[in-house]
């Protein structure tokens, strides 16, 4: 136990010690909310579809905490260039633990991060259809952010440069945030787009959220609770089964 | 304390340790020493349980390290070539974690590591970044920490790789005097013959993935009728070139070092 807690410290510590970068990674998600949200919003509601701004809050707060919790799964690669990785693989503990230890410790920084972007969205006017609903959308952030930070703790125990990091952002997590309902609604897409965001997990993810913030729902609670809950543990276990593989 | 018997490691076609065996005794200090690619870090890795040996037996203090892979790291401490301190924590946090996750009680915990960050004369800077500090620092620090969950060996890999004369020779002051102070058995790596020469009681000369020699340095001298450590070295080695060629490990060591400094 003590492993676990020591490698999710770690993870804190640097979180809070960096707050350049707590900044800058608050930024990009910021932009979206204004840059998008706002300009946007005259041609949704021309649509018929209400507020652009409280469509795409919920999409944001899921953003940043799949951004965040998958860099810091891929922080292993730094780890393995400045050689502290290897202080934790020759430890004489299970390398489960200092999986999950990491693991934890990046979703706790995500969930962190979310719940900073929701405050700014509400500072940007968004408004959840009831205040009581703002804590239960909690339970959503920490599904999303367990199964990204799990698949991040993954790529990370098997990439080893710059280029591998480059190429899984480009073809694996901007599309994940793109084709997962964050920026636009679900409904009456091509057929084709339309399975491969329901293969994408983290639609399920943004429709919780959005559900509970602002009461839309594409599919229900159930549903997207299984299936994160169901990703979360093999994600989970995936992670540890490469860690523990890895040689070096 | 360590003992190897025909061990061999093959990457794809490429035989990086040849069937070499050796023992090391308890509480000796005991060096390997060969020329670049010669499979010294190779053995080093296997030996610490980050590296499936292809076939062979080893045994540390009576367990394989492949096997019983937590009894034995519980057992040994190792510096690394490269360090692998973690820059963003401060020293005592950095001799901490270290601590917790070797299983150190809390009240030794923190006695041992005051002692050890005095006796390495890093007390005064306990709370900086790792960050910060010098090679020289770092280095201390790696060995300070390697010393801490009493190890039964310790394993140096190169410790002194880039290391002015003034660091080198404090630090093998102060990892022989604590391997006299805690018995503790040393293998170690280097490139440097003085070194080897000083500190290490038997000395093996590696070259091409196999053991060419084993013995005091008195003994590899008399057998190739040399008058130092080097002409012994270079008599068995042969005075050839080795070019390694530039591994991914290499770039990432090139890399990081670009990163680290500030």
């Amino acid at each position: 136990m003590g492993a676990i807690y020591i490698m999710w410290l770690r993870e804190l510590k640097r979180y809070v010690r960096s707050r350049a970068q707590i900044i800058v990674s608050l930024g990009q998600p910021a932009l979206y909310l204004l840059a998008l949200g706002y300009g946007f919003g005259p041609v949704f509601a021309k649509a018929g579809a209400g507020s652009y701004l409280q469509f795409m809050a919920p999409g944001v707060m899921g953003m940043t905490v799949l951004f965040t919790s998958v860099f810091s799964g891929m922080a292993m690669l730094w780890d393995r260039q400045f050689g502290f990785l290897r202080e934790t693989l020759v430890a004489p503990v299970p390398r489960l633990h200092i999986v999950l230890g990491r693991t934890l410790g990046g979703a706790t920084v995500a969930i962190i991060q979310g719940i900073l972007i929701l405050i700014v969205c509400l500072i940007a006017g968004f408004r959840p259809h009831l205040w009581g609903a703002v804590p239960a959308s909690f339970i959503f952030l920490v599904m999303i952010a367990i199964v990204f930070a799990a698949m991040g703790a993954s790529i990370g125990s098997v990439i080893q440069d710059m280029q591998g990091f480059q190429f899984l952002m480009n073809f694996l997590v901007m599309p994940i945030f793109f084709l997962s309902g964050a920026l636009y609604p679900l409904k009456n897409l091509p057929r084709v787009l339309g399975w491969i965001t329901h293969a994408d997990p983290l639609t399920y993810g943004i429709d919780g959220l959005r559900g509970i913030l602002i009461g839309s729902w594409q599919f229900s609670f159930t549903l997207d609770v299984a299936i994160l809950i169901a990703l979360a543990a093999a994600l989970l276990c995936v992670s540890a089964w490469l860690f523990s593989r890895i040689q070096l | 304390m360590i003992r190897v018997e025909n061990l061999t490691k093959t990457f794809d076609q490429f035989t990086a340790v040849k069937d070499i065996s050796f023992q090391v005794d308890t509480g000796e200090i005991f060096a390997f020493l060969g020329p670049n690619g010669a499979g010294k870090t190779t053995t080093i890795k296997m030996l610490t349980t980050l590296l499936r040996p292809t076939s062979g037996h080893i045994q540390l203090d009576g367990f394989d390290p492949w096997v019983k892979q937590r009894e034995a790291r519980q057992r040994f401490g190792i510096v690394f070539q490269d360090p692998s301190l973690d820059g963003e924590q401060t020293a005592y946090e950095n001799m901490e974690l270290h601590g917790i996750l070797y299983h150190v009680p809390h009240r030794v915990r923190v006695e041992r590591i005051e002692q050890l960050l005095r006796q390495f004369e890093l007390w005064e800077r306990r709370d900086d970044y790792v960050k910060t500090f010098s090679g020289g620092m770092k280095r201390r620090l790696e060995i300070a920490r390697g010393f801490l969950h009493t190890p039964k060996i310790l394993f140096l890999d190169e410790p002194t790789l880039g290391l002015d004369p003034q660091s080198r020779n404090q630090l093998w002051t102060h990892v022989k005097a604590l391997n006299e102070a805690e018995k503790t058995t040393v293998f170690l790596t280097t490139h440097y013959m003085d070194e080897a020469d000083r500190v290490a009681y038997r000395i093996a000369i590696m070259d091409h993935g196999a053991i060419v020699a084993v013995g005091t340095s008195a003994e590899l001298k008399a057998r190739t009728s040399t008058d130092s450590l080097e002409g012994a070295f270079l008599a068995l080695t042969g005075t050839s070139l080795r070019d390694e060629s530039a591994t991914s490990t290499d770039a990432m060591r090139r890399f990081a070092q670009m990163w680290q400094r500030r």
